[in-house]
């Protein structure tokens, strides 16, 4: 019986969220920015702020957490070294994410100069994401039979061919899956960005990756906590709720329907 | 195979080593950067820069604490007495206090005349102490800028005042955060476990696959949920009815932050718990079974004590998961950082004050350096948890293969 | 002819010694049957020739190790020329989860061989030799995954065929197919015979007698005894051989 809360506990937050939500969503509230001290108007800003923060942390963390995990993976034998990058790889999931916004705030804003900015969020995020794709790229590769390489190798392949023809290939869908998955946190993620580009409000949209933008998780905690008008913004911050659980619930259901069509497709055989 | 072939198999094995250093590398220089501006905290003395602490040259006290220093300016240390030394009553002297002393002639309309006016002050007055911009110190100084001793590693974790912009004197007691830290943590896995454990023995032992199909994605999205929007849900669900409840004048208290911390603890738990008795050999069951116990005799006796580490393990992740939380908190358990042990006042954990106070913090000032070595303490704690995961792991290793 | 040759091989992984002072000759256009009781070191033997013990970390070995007349463990000569002259199959079929025209076409590619005509008659002299052309010649786009373990185990041996080694290894290539599937893939050994050399681990003592030539019994890393099949299984001259031939142990 007791199990059976966790599945109320969902139904509740989700359901509170939409009800009350639901009735501030409108088109001019998706493509319009805040107005009269966000009490009006709409979240624009912020949507396109967390979608510029996604794909910068992306470009960064999914092509470097996905070579390290192929090179820890098919390329290290059981020694020191990767005992010790796995080792730095699990501390690296452990740390907690507001320290990462504290890394990237003195690296990156401080010490590089690169001030409040996108890129400066982009790759805190990036870091903080970058031990999730390592993991899911070595657990998608685990799941590749032995055989196939040997399979390979026996046929003259090199080992770059095998992992180029064979190994990935398999991986691929599994790998999709988890980066599909780190994405809907990323976007989530509050405390990385609180230092490092969020901004309480900003009229103009980013030109640059060295301008400030809002972002949808920082919007949320901003209308929740710190408005003057803590009536009128109350709606605002429903709506905005909505919006950041949708896009992360949308997220995560594309890869939980990815899975089961790679799944039902393994099975079949 | 061709020379441009090989070349390229090279340069991509090359690409390869070097993007798994970065993740190390990243790890150490995150140790780095979190010590090169935390350290600094004990590095420096407290006090605002350019700003000097004095004494008359009568005082024979050779050095002072911080804490000395805030119960002077608070007035609950009134006689040099109490620090050991002549019995003259203090007398503080700031910027502020200028016009009781002094009148606005004395002075001159830029204060021009102060650093003279106040070397006859200082010659005249024993008990004083002052606390001003160094411009105002005359070159020939009739008193004695007295010492203030640094931080101590001790005075910052067990202090039990949290103070960071107070003048003349910042005070860095972290106990209020500890405290705080560790009782919304340990509420955390108070609420959580039972509900963790019930779900994944029910997912594990009693749920059908069907069930379990619809329960795992439940669990998943209970996990994809971000912190912020539970950290709201919190503020305006949980907060007013925990208030009403116990008849509280704030609803923001330790048991919100539990319970918020609880519910995003679960998944966490229940995933790691769920694995762990799934991973019970099928064939360890079915013997329990066939000797003729009941199914719940095999779950008590045979599967949990199988899965033990298992279950430990998720315990002490969902912990991990509890204490680096950031926003949820900070959301709905107050912002007090006054040292409290009741489950229904206000508290602040460390990931919150971090998030709280940095953005008003100068890059550099002691007060940034103070959250960095709070950031530093609470780096050990997650670092302890992950090693205790690691070594529950390599226990259990060895225990399931006795060859 | 002699095709490949061991000569005073030792083979260690860590502390293990696993083979012990081998000497081996084996003949073009036979076959021939290792057999012994699990872990006396068939497997790694035949991984000898086409170098597939490098691939674990504890593997070393001394002795020399020859096909074709040459030194397959020579500092000159590069591994994956080695792996194209020797065909491999192994106990579990295991096709590449592409094409079946794909998984025939991958030992072509690999070595840089794209035109599209040659592939396309290797493709299909190589799934004949393997007697899998009839059941699959209007399948070649459908996945390998979608054939039955037999099938997939003779599509293996295609793929093998495919970049015309002369010198095949099967580890336990029927170990896990049912009697039909296995009668089949021994009909195509036998066939194989004409046009190259084939070395065979088996755990199954009739089909060592079925289908090859001469036999050698392993036991604890050491060769026991070398000879004609008929030999060893009516007469051996090794009490151990004899012991192992009517079932007294392994
Ligand atoms: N990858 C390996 N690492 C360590 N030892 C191995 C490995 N492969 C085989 N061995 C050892 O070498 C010996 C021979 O194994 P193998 O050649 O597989 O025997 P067979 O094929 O006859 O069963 C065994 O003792 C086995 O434990
Ligand atoms: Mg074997």
């Amino acid at each position: 019986m007791m199990s059976f809360v966790v599945v109320a506990i969902l139904v509740i937050i989700l359901g509170f969220i939409a009800v009350r939500g639901i009735g501030v969503i409108s088109w001019e509230f998706l493509t319009t920015a805040p107005k009269e001290g966000m009490t009006k108007g709409g979240i624009f800003p912020a949507i396109l702020g967390t979608g510029c923060l996604v794909i910068g942390s992306m470009v960064f963390a999914f092509p470097v957490g996905i070579l390290s995990g192929i090179y820890i993976h098919e390329y290290l034998m059981e020694n020191w070294w990767k005992k010790f990058l796995r080792m730095m790889t699990n501390n690296l999931a452990g740390i907690p994410s507001i320290v990462f916004g504290l890394f990237g705030m003195a690296l990156f804003v401080n010490y590089l100069k690169f001030g409040d900015s996108i890129l400066a969020g982009s790759l805190t995020l990036g870091i903080l994401t970058l031990p999730v794709v390592i993991r899911l790229t070595e657990e998608a590769l685990k799941s590749v039979p032995d055989g196939l390489r040997l399979g390979s190798y026996a046929l003259g392949a090199s080992k770059i061919q095998t992992i180029q023809k064979v190994v990935l290939p398999v991986a691929f869908p599994n790998i999709l899956t988890g980066l599909i998955l780190s994405i809907g946190r990323v976007s989530g993620e509050t405390a990385p960005i609180l230092f490092t580009v969020a901004a309480y409000f900003l009229p103009r949209l980013p030109e640059s990756i060295s301008d400030q933008v809002m972002a949808l998780p920082y919007h949320l905690y901003v209308l929740a906590t710190s408005g003057t008008n803590m009536e009128e913004t109350r709606p605002m911050a429903y709506g905005t709720a909505l919006v950041l659980v949708s896009i992360v619930l949308i997220i995560n259901l594309s890869a939980s329907l990815l899975r089961r069509q790679i799944q039902k497709k393994t099975k079949m055989h | 195979m061709t020379k441009a072939r090989r070349i390229y198999e090279k340069i991509v094995t090359g690409i390869l080593f070097s993007s798994s250093t970065i993740t190390s590398f990243t790890v150490i220089l995150i140790v780095v950067f979190l010590f090169r501006e935390g350290i600094g905290l004990f590095n420096s003395t407290p006090t605002e820069k350019n700003y000097v602490i004095a004494v008359s040259r009568q005082n024979t006290i050779p050095i002072i604490t911080s804490n000395e220093l805030a119960d002077i300016f608070n007035q609950d240390i009134t006689n040099w007495k109490q620090l050991g030394g002549s019995n003259d009553s203090i007398i503080r002297l700031t910027l502020n206090d200028l016009s009781g002393i002094f009148t606005e002639e004395e002075l001159g309309p830029n204060l021009e005349y102060f650093p003279q006016k106040l070397n006859e002050y200082v010659k005249t007055t024993p008990g004083i102490i002052l606390y001003l911009s160094k411009e105002y110190i005359p070159k020939n100084f009739a008193g004695r800028i007295i010492p203030v001793k640094k931080i101590t590693l001790l005075d910052f974790t067990f202090g039990k005042h949290w103070y960071p912009t107070s003048a003349p004197i910042p005070q860095f007691g972290i106990w209020p955060m500890i405290v705080g830290t560790l009782m919304v943590t340990f509420g955390a896995i108070l609420f959580a476990l039972p509900f963790g454990m019930a779900t994944a023995i029910f997912m594990s032992e009693i749920a059908g696959s069907r069930l379990r199909n619809i329960m795992k994605p439940v669990v998943e999205l209970l996990a994809g949920i971000p912190s912020v929007v539970y950290g709201f849900f919190g503020l305006v669900v949980l907060v007013p009815l925990i208030q009403r409840l116990f008849g509280l004048d704030v609803g923001e208290t330790v048991l919100a932050g539990s319970i918020v911390l609880g519910i995003m603890a679960l998944p966490t738990m229940v995933t790691v718990a769920e694995d762990a008795l799934h991973a019970t050999p099928k064939s360890l069951r079915e013997a329990s079974l066939a000797l003729g116990a009941s199914e719940l005799q095999t779950l008590v006796r045979v599967v949990i004590p199988y899965a033990k580490s298992g279950i430990s393990t998720a315990v002490i992740l969902g912990t991990g998961r509890a204490i680096g939380e950031t926003m949820a908190v900070l959301m709905v358990t107050g912002n007090s950082t006054h040292v409290n042990y009741s489950f229904l006042q206000p508290t602040r954990t460390i990931p919150a004050t971090i998030a709280a106070e940095l953005g008003d913090t100068s890059f550099g000032g002691v007060h940034y350096n103070a959250l960095f070595a709070l950031a530093i303490v609470l780096f050990l704690f997650t670092i302890i948890i992950n090693l205790s995961v690691e070594v529950i792991k390599n226990r259990n290793k060895g225990f399931n293969q006795p060859r | 002819m002699t095709h490949a040759e061991v000569n005073n091989v030792n083979v260690w992984y860590d502390t293990i010694h696993a083979l012990k002072d081998v000497s081996l000759k084996f003949e073009r256009n036979t076959v021939t049957a290792l057999i012994g009781p699990s872990g006396c070191g068939k497997s790694t033997f035949l991984r000898l020739f086409n170098r597939m013990n490098d691939l674990i970390p504890s593997f070393r070995m001394n002795g020399t190790v020859m096909v074709n007349n040459q030194d397959v463990y020579s500092k000159e000569i590069r591994i994956d020329e080695i792996r194209k002259n020797v065909g491999m199959v192994f106990q579990k079929p295991n096709p590449f989860p592409k094409s079946i025209f794909e998984n025939v076409a991958y030992g072509l590619r690999v070595n840089g061989i794209n035109n599209k005509t040659i592939v396309e008659d290797t493709v299909e002299r190589s799934l004949r030799q393997a007697a899998l052309w009839d059941e699959v010649k209007d399948l070649l786009k459908k996945s390998a995954l979608e054939l039955s373990g037999g099938q997939q185990q003779r599509l293996c041996i295609a793929r093998a065929l495919a970049v015309e080694p002369k010198l095949i290894l099967m580890d336990e290539p029927a170990s896990s197919l049912d009697p039909i599937s296995t009668a089949r893939i021994e009909e195509l050994i036998f066939e194989l015979k004409k046009t190259y050399t084939i070395i065979l681990v088996t755990h199954n003592l009739q089909q060592a007698g079925r289908i090859s030539d001469l036999t050698a019994f392993f036991y604890l890393g050491e060769l026991i005894e070398y000879n004609l099949t008929k030999k060893i299984f009516l007469n051996p001259d090794n009490t151990q051989t004899q012991n192992y031939i009517t079932g007294r142990f392994g």
